[in-house]
């Protein structure tokens, strides 16, 4: 599962019930597109975030960093909308989990020598400080697990999910995403040549032919559930990751085969939903099949409305439930053409470095 | 239909042994791998005893075959231990780049290196090497060891604290019941760093002296450093000249969801943990002949799970011991050391020592085993693994 690769069967799938999201655009219903889209300038797509207080009490909100705010928020925000006080399992996927905290604590025994620390950066700085801070909120004793794999890390969770609810174990599902970007972490990626080095918004991301890209940051909840409700959104069909591809010819096979797993023919998809990021280093895949297998199909990006970040995938899925509930797509994801109604099944297809490759399907419901 | 799960390989390396027989041979002479730090670089050495390899970076790589600059202290160790777990399976590189999948878990991934990039960042921002820094993420030292072992087709980390590696085998078990892939490698590895030394300590749950567990009188525990890992593989799997040790017949994963850092007092998700467990297992409670208790030696931990396994055994708490008192505290990795400390007690009949106990827990009706046991009939084990946020993982094993 997790990983796994290749390994995703067609029974494994989930209705998506509710969405939560804090991000980097505002999004004040989950339903829909926003009419105003951030177009950010600063080199950083930072979260917009929401009043806390109308979901966190105060102690609470002292004590918790930015991200486990976000997290929790969003989590709750999910619920909220699936209509659920409590899940069967909560898990969360995260590629650097709480780094402000993380760096804070190391700032501290550095600068303290190592005596008389405070405890509380330590406390959350934790992996899995979301998917706990969630159930401690919810006081939700059931299955809770944490993924930490790059850009496996979200997929993993999806995963998770979907072979519980395949084994009948769990009805219910929260799967979300937490990533944060701070001023550290920015400076050293950009010395890792991560970032583009050029003033650009952020919309023209996809325009410049240079290596790089703009960082970002999300907390994002999905409900997943194996029935239907009258919130539900899409049906989330399958996931695939794979490693290291050794040619483009082994991402196309790996990606035809998910599509096969999925019982799903290639010309039944009609969209592509890529991690297109504007790094001229690694968007070349992406092209090369685009440009191959799959000529002519509506492509749609996302990372310049997000950001990049290891779990950015997350958005995507939004972003793909979104468009199959409002049968359109926003034209400035779209890439290449619009899609023509009706818009049946959308594939997200995402890499990191071309390292870690991950796919996912997402079906309309009715 | 679930497939039946049997574990056919194991690997470890701790501060009581670099592979399985070591690691018996210290379980047999009664050392435990607590001690002073040698190659960690805290300034608290003098005060904070920690269960350390003895062996440097350059030795492990040395041992590895492979160059130290690239990989993390975390990554080596894990990347020995899942070649043992490999090798005694006896897997072979088709078989590992097909239909086999890595799950590794760790809490800190590659912070040994992170904090010594820090030093430098901290005062400088355009300092501190690159080199240090770019292993800091948790999937680092799975995709090192990935690499290192031969497996391409997947791979996945898990981090939920101290119960990580735990949750690697469950999932790898769950994989494989599902018919989801053929073989799994599952388990988990971290290095003493001081950013967990320091962390423990800010806590206040380190204690100077070895570890107690379950004793009136403990006084916190000791963090250790280790990797480990299992093959799992399907009953199909298991032909007549096939070696394995047991089957995994039982595991759960539960939230005690009471605070970030502490158990609840009535010990909530570490009950519902066992219970369950068992009941994956088709086992009743008096079918466990030994509990390898997470047992780490705070106060906290071992009155919430001491009160919990009472509840759920009653009068007849089988015998249990924490082995932590060995191998110390070792975070991520330390499901699935104490997983493999529980196949061997079932392989070899016998039950381990509860070090350093002297006095009995006031609150509890039963004490913990304190003599090596050999020649026992050990079936059925029952493993617990207990993290930060209340991540409760039960795993069991059974003779077969």
């Amino acid at each position: 599962m997790i990983l796994a690769l290749f390994f995703q069967k067609c029974d494994m799938e989930a209705f998506i019930n509710g969405i939560g999201i804090i991000s980097s655009q505002n999004i004040p219903n989950t339903d829909l597109f926003p009419k105003e889209i951030i177009n950010d300038s600063l080199g950083i797509l930072k979260l917009i975030t929401p009043d806390y207080k109308d979901y966190i009490d105060l102690m609470a909100r002292r004590r918790m960093g930015r991200i486990i705010k976000a997290g929790v928020t969003a989590a709750k925000m999910c619920l909220n909308d699936a209509g659920l006080s409590q899940p069967d399992a909560i898990i969360t996927g995260t590629g650097l989990g709480c780094i402000e905290d993380t760096e804070k604590f190391l700032a501290s025994i550095l600068q303290n020598n190592e005596r008389l620390l405070n405890p509380v950066h330590f406390m959350q700085s934790t992996y899995n400080t979301l998917s706990s801070q969630i159930a401690i909120v919810l006081n939700c004793n059931n299955y809770n697990n944490t993924f930490v794999h790059r850009s496996f890390s979200f997929e993993s969770a999806i995963q998770d999910a979907l072979m519980l609810i395949a084994e009948k174990e769990t009805q219910t599902a929260l799967v979300g995403s937490i990533d944060e970007i701070t001023q550290n972490h920015y400076l050293i990626n950009r010395r890792l040549n991560k970032w583009k080095t050029e003033s650009l918004y952020s919309l023209d991301l996809f325009n410049k032919n240079s290596p790089g890209t703009v960082p970002g940051e999300g907390a994002i909840y999905f409900l997943l559930s194996d029935v239907p409700a009258t919130t539900t959104y899409s049906i989330l069909a399958g996931v695939k990751m794979f490693y290291k591809p050794q040619s483009p010819t082994e991402t196309e096979n790996k990606i035809l085969q998910f599509l096969k797993e999925c019982d799903t023919d290639i010309h039944d998809i009609d969209m592509i939903i890529t991690g297109i990021n504007g790094d001229n280093r690694f968007d070349g895949i992406y092209t090369h099949l685009l440009e191959g297998v799959f000529l002519g199909k509506p492509h749609a990006g996302f990372k310049h409305l997000c950001g990049e970040y290891f779990t950015a995938t997350s958005f995507a899925v939004w972003l793909a439930s979104v468009i199959l509930k409002n049968q359109e797509a926003p034209s400035v994801c779209v890439i290449n053409h619009s899609p023509t109604a009706p818009l049946r099944n959308i594939l997200i297809w995402n890499h990191n470095k071309n390292i870690n490759h991950s796919v996912l399907l997402i079906k309309k419901y009715q | 239909m679930a497939r039946r799960v049997f574990v056919t390989g194991i690997g470890i390396i701790s501060s009581i042994g670099s592979n399985v027989e070591k690691t018996l041979a210290s379980v047999f002479t009664g050392r435990s791998g607590i001690g002073k730090a040698e190659f960690l670089p805290t300034l608290l050495r003098d005060i904070l005893p920690v269960a350390e390899i003895k062996l440097s970076n350059d030795a492990l790589a040395d041992q590895a075959g492979v160059s130290p600059k690239q990989y993390t202290r975390t990554a080596l160790l894990g990347m020995l231990a899942a070649k043992q777990a490999t090798e005694d399976a006896q897997i072979t590189s088709a078989e590992l780049s097909q239909r086999t999948l890595l799950l590794s878990a760790t809490s800190v991934g590659g912070m040994d290196k992170s904090e010594n990039f820090y030093r430098e960042f901290i005062a400088d921002n355009r300092k501190g090497r690159l080199s240090q820094i770019v292993h800091h993420d948790c999937g680092d030292s799975t995709e090192a060891i990935a690499d290192y072992i031969g497996v391409k087709q997947g791979m996945g980390t898990i981090s939920t604290a101290c119960s990580s590696s735990a949750n690697s085998i469950m999932l790898g078990t769950r994989l494989i019941r599902n018919g989801l892939t053929d073989k799994v490698i599952a388990g988990g590895t971290d290095a003493l760093t001081r950013f967990t030394l320091n962390g423990f300590n800010s806590l206040m749950i380190l204690d100077k002296n070895p570890c107690r567990p379950f004793d009136e009188t403990r006084n916190g525990l000791n963090l250790g450093e280790a990797a480990a890992f299992i093959v799992l593989e399907p009953e199909k799997a298991i032909t007549a000249n096939k070696k394995f040790y047991c089957e995994v017949t039982g595991y759960d994963n539960a939230c005690d969801a009471f605070h970030q850092t502490a158990s609840s007092p009535e010990g909530l998700g570490a009950l519902l943990a066992m219970k369950k467990a068992l009941s994956v297992a088709g086992l009743q409670p008096s079918e466990i002949q030994y509990i390898n208790v997470h047992g780490t030696g705070t106060q906290n931990n071992d009155l919430s799970e001491g009160i919990a396994i009472q509840t759920l055994f009653g009068e007849n708490v089988p015998l249990l011991s924490s082995t932590k008192s060995f191998t110390g505290h070792t975070l991520g990795a330390t499901g699935a050391v104490e997983a493999i400390l529980s196949i061997l007690s079932i392989k070899q009949g016998i039950v381990y020592p509860n070090l350093n106990f002297s006095e009995k827990m006031k609150e509890l009706n039963f004490y913990p085993n304190t003599q090596l046991l050999t020649g026992k009939n050990i079936v059925n084990v029952l493993s617990n693994s207990f993290g930060f946020g209340g991540n409760n993982t039960t795993l069991i094993f059974s003779r077969r």
